[in-house]
C-alpha cells in the first residue's frame, strides 16, 4: 500500500509547457508515474510530445479531468500564476494538488489554503516541497526515482534533500511512501496528515518524520503521535545552529522568540516517546535497531 | 522582511490608518529643522528593529526644536541591543487619554489570519498576554474572506473598546486589513493605538513584516531594503543570488537544499565539540543548479570570509547531477587561483555520484579531500578548521 497515491493514479501536470515542467514530466513518466496530460491556460488543444509519450494540452483543470479521468495533479506554474492554478484545481475538484512551485506569496497560499478547505474536496501537498512518491508505484514531483525502492518505511519530510538523503541512508529497506510536505508557513498537507495515513496504512511498519526549525507543526506532531501512533517513530530535526531571526532558505525555517527552536521540537518529540537522531545518520541507525536490519 | 517604524508610519499613512505628522533624520541639524516645520512639542524616536528601546533611553519627549536638537544629538549613534541608532524620527506630540493595541498577522500554527485586540495596549503588551490573556482579543480571519465591516465590528465588540472610539476603532481596523493585503505583509501591528483627549483614534507606533516572496508584484518594496545593516559578505552573496548567511564559525559550508545545509550546519557544530569546538562560519545553499560558476560564485564567498579555516561542500545529487557538481568545484578553484587557500572537504552522493568522484580524484587537486559519508566529512572538515 501507499499514502495518498498508488499504481493507478491518473496524474496530469499543470505548467508541462514550460521549461520545468516538461523536465519533470519527462522524469516522472521515465519512473512509470501514469501521465494523462497537461493544463496551460490559453495552449488547449496542443499534444506535447516526450519521449513518445502523446500528452494532451488541455486549458482548465476540469477539462483535463473529464477527457482523461485524472484523479492527482502536480503543480509547477511559476509563483505568479501558482495561484490562479491552485483555484482551477479546487474548483474542478481535483483530490490530490502537489505544488512544487516555490517561492509563492504567503497570501496566495493562505488564500488558496483557506479555499481548499471551504470546498472539503481537494488534498493540497506544499507549496514549495519535493512531491511524494511510492517507489515502483507512482511518483508525483521532483523526487529522484533511483535512490531506492518499494519498503516498509513510511517518511514525511519539510526538506526535499533531507528527503532524499534518509531515503538513501535506508535504501537497502525500502519505502511504503515518501512525502516532502514543504516548509513554508502555510502548507496544504502537514505532519500529522501523513502520521495518521502511516498509521493506517497495512503496508507501513515503522515511520521517520524529518522536521526544522520554525512554527509548531513537529510539536503538534509529537501530540498527535503520543495520541494515535502505536507504529515506531524516529525523527530528526534541523536547525540547531540557526540563528534567531535570520531566514534559512525555506520561508518557514525562521525561529523567533523561544517557540520554534529545534530544542524544543526535539524535546516534545522524545516526551513522546519518538527516538530523535542528532545527524541523519544516527536518525537511520535508530530505525535500524527497530526494525532488527 | 521588518520594516522600521518610520516605514510603517509611511504605509499606515499611504493606505489612509490615521498617524501623526513625522519626519525623519540622521542629524542633530535636521532633526532641529524637523522639529520647527512640525511644531510645539515632540517626540524624538531611536529607529531600530528591536523592541524595548523606550526603555533604554531611545525616546525622548522634546518641548521646543533646540530640546529636539539635543535629544536626538543624545539618541543618535546610541546602542540599543547590538542595533546602532542611525536614523531618528520627529513625531508630533500627542496628549493621550488611552492606550489600545491592534494587530493582523500571519497564524502558521491554524494556516490562517489572525487579530489580535486589546484596550490595554502600550508597552508590556507582552505581559498582558501573558498573565491576563483575557484582555487580549484573538479573532481568526479568513484568508478568503478577509475583513468587512461586520467583521470589524464583531472585532471590535470582542475586544470591547469603549462606544465612543469602537467606529473609529473598526475603521482603523479596515485600514489595517488593507495594508496588510495590499502590501502582502504578513505582520502588522499598532502599539500603541491610542485615544488623544480630544477623541481621536491615532496609530502611534507600528511595526510591519513584508513577505519576500511577494517581491515581484511589489516593486515599491525594494526600496525600504536598509542596505547598511546588511553584513558585506551577506551583500556580495545577494548580488550573486546566493543563499547565503553569515554565522560566527569557522567551517565555510557549501550544499544543496535549505534542509540538507542546515543540517549541515547541526552535524558540522556536532562533530566541532570534538575539535575544540568549532562552529559552521555560513548558510550557504546554492540550490538546484549547481553550475560552475554557482560554484566558483560561492566559494569565492566562502573564501573571501576571513574567519573560514576549513570549507565542506556537501551535496545529494537529487536532481542536480554530481559530475556537474565536481565539475564545478574544479573549474571554480582553477577561476579562483591563488585565491583559495583553504582545505576543502568534500562529500557527493546520490546522481552520478561515481562520475563525480572520479572528476574529483583525477583532478587531484592539493586543497581537495573526498569524504564518504556526511558524518565522516563533517568530522574532517572541523578537524582541519581547528588546526
Amino acid at each position: 500500500m501507499s499514502i495518498f497515491l498508488n499504481e493507478n493514479s491518473k496524474v496530469i501536470v499543470q505548467g508541462m509547457t514550460g521549461s520545468e515542467g516538461t523536465k519533470h514530466t519527462r522524469r516522472m513518466l521515465a519512473s512509470g508515474t501514469k501521465i494523462v496530460g497537461g493544463v496551460t491556460p490559453g495552449k488547449g488543444g496542443q499534444i506535447l510530445d516526450i519521449d513518445g509519450h502523446q500528452l494532451p494540452v488541455f486549458n482548465t483543470v476540469a477539462e483535463a479531468m473529464s477527457a482523461t479521468g485524472a484523479d492527482a495533479s502536480v503543480v509547477f506554474v511559476p509563483p505568479k500564476f501558482a495561484k490562479a492554478a491552485v483555484i482551477d484545481a479546487i474548483d474542478a475538484a481535483m483530490p490530490l494538488v502537489v505544488v512544487i512551485t516555490e517561492g509563492i506569496p504567503v497570501h496566495d497560499s493562505a488564500s488558496f489554503y483557506a479555499y481548499s478547505v471551504s470546498k472539503g474536496t481537494t488534498r493540497i501537498i506544499g507549496p514549495n516541497c519535493p512531491g511524494l512518491i511510492s517507489p515502483g508505484k507512482s511518483n508525483i514531483g521532483i523526487i529522484p526515482a533511483d535512490i531506492t525502492g518499494a519498503g516498509p518505511i513510511g517518511l514525511v519530510s519539510k526538506s526535499g534533500t533531507l528527503t532524499y538523503q534518509m531515503m538513501y541512508e535506508l535504501r537497502d529497506i525500502g519505502f511504503s511512501t515518501a512525502v516532502g510536505i514543504g516548509g513554508d508557513p502555510v502548507i496544504g498537507t502537514t505532519h500529522i496528515d501523513c502520521l495518521r495515513a502511516f498509521q493506517d496504512d497495512p503496508e507501513t511498519t515503522a515511520i521517520v518524520m524529518i522536521g526544522e526549525i520554525g512554527g509548531d507543526a513537529e510539536e503538534r506532531a509529537a501530540a498527535f503521535i503520543a495520541d494515535y501512533v502505536t507504529k515506531p517513530v524516529v525523527g530528526y530535526v534541523a536547525g540547531f545552529t540557526a540563528p534567531e531571526g535570520k531566514t534559512m532558505g525555506h520561508a518557514g525555517a525562521i525561529v523567533s522568540g523561544s517557540s520554534g527552536t529545534a530544542q524544543g521540537k526535539k524535546d516534545a518529540l522524545e516526551a513522546a516517546g519518538v527516538k530523535v537522531g542528532q545527524t541523519p545518520s544516527e536518525t537511520a541507525q535508530l530505525l535500524r535497531d527497530i526494525l532488527g536490519r | 522582511m521588518d520594516l522600521f517604524e518610520y516605514q510603517a508610519r509611511d504605509l499606515f499613512d499611504k493606505h489612509g490608518v490615521p498617524v501623526l505628522a513625522a519626519a525623519i533624520a540622521t542629524t542633530a541639524d535636521e532633526a532641529e529643522a524637523a522639529a520647527r516645520e512640525i511644531g510645539g512639542k515632540v517626540v524624538v524616536k531611536a529607529q531600530v528593529k528591536v523592541g524595548g528601546r523606550g526603555k533604554a533611553g531611545g525616546v525622548k519627549l522634546a518641548e521646543n526644536p533646540t530640546d529636539a536638537r539635543e535629544k536626538a544629538s543624545a539618541i543618535l549613534g546610541m546602542d540599543i541591543k547590538g542595533h546602532e541608532v542611525r536614523t531618528v524620527m520627529i513625531a508630533a506630540a500627542a496628549p493621550i487619554e488611552a492606550e489600545y493595541y491592534l494587530a493582523i498577522l500571519l497564524d502558521r500554527s491554524n494556516r490562517t489570519f489572525l487579530v489580535m485586540a486589546s484596550v490595554s495596549g502600550g508597552m508590556d503588551i507582552e505581559e498582558v498576554a501573558h498573565t491576563a490573556p483575557e484582555k487580549l482579543a484573538k479573532i481568526p480571519v479568513s484568508a478568503v474572506d478577509g475583513i468587512s465591516l461586520a467583521k470589524a465590528k464583531e472585532i471590535v465588540a470582542a475586544a470591547n473598546f469603549p462606544l465612543d472610539v469602537a467606529d473609529q476603532v473598526a475603521d482603523v481596523l479596515l485600514k489595517l486589513w488593507e495594508v496588510f493585503q495590499s502590501e502582502d505583509a504578513t505582520l502588522v501591528e499598532v502599539n500603541p493605538l491610542v485615544k488623544t483627549k480630544d477623541g481621536k483614534v491615532i496609530a502611534l507606533d507600528g511595526k510591519i513584516t513584508l513577505d519576500d516572496n511577494a517581491e515581484f508584484r511589489q516593486p515599491d518594496h525594494e526600496a525600504l531594503v536598509d542596505h547598511a545593516a546588511t553584513n558585506a559578505l551577506e551583500a556580495a552573496a545577494k548580488a550573486k543570488n546566493l543563499n547565503y548567511v553569515k554565522l560566527d564559525g569557522q567551517v565555510g559550508i557549501i550544499g544543496n537544499g535549505a534542509g540538507l545545509v542546515m543540517s549541515t550546519l547541526d552535524v558540522v557544530a556536532y562533530a566541532g565539540t570534538k575539535h575544540g569546538g568549532v562552529r559552521p562560519a555560513n548558510f550557504l545553499d546554492i540550490g538546484g543548479g549547481a553550475s560552475a560558476q554557482i560554484m566558483a560564485d560561492g566559494l569565492s564567498i566562502i573564501l573571501g570570509d576571513k574567519d573560514v579555516k576549513s570549507v565542506f561542500v556537501n551535496v545529494f545529487g537529487g536532481i542536480t547531477a554530481c559530475d556537474a557538481v565536481a565539475d564545478g568545484i574544479v573549474q571554480a578553484l582553477e577561476l579562483l587561483g591563488d585565491k583559495a587557500t583553504k582545505p576543502i572537504v568534500v562529500r557527493l552522493d546520490g546522481n552520478n555520484v561515481v562520475e563525480g568522484r572520479a572528476i574529483l580524484a583525477k583532478a587531484a587537486h592539493p586543497l581537495i579531500e573526498q569524504a564518504d559519508t556526511m558524518d565522516g566529512a563533517a568530522n574532517r572538515a572541523a578537524e582541519l578548521a581547528a588546526k
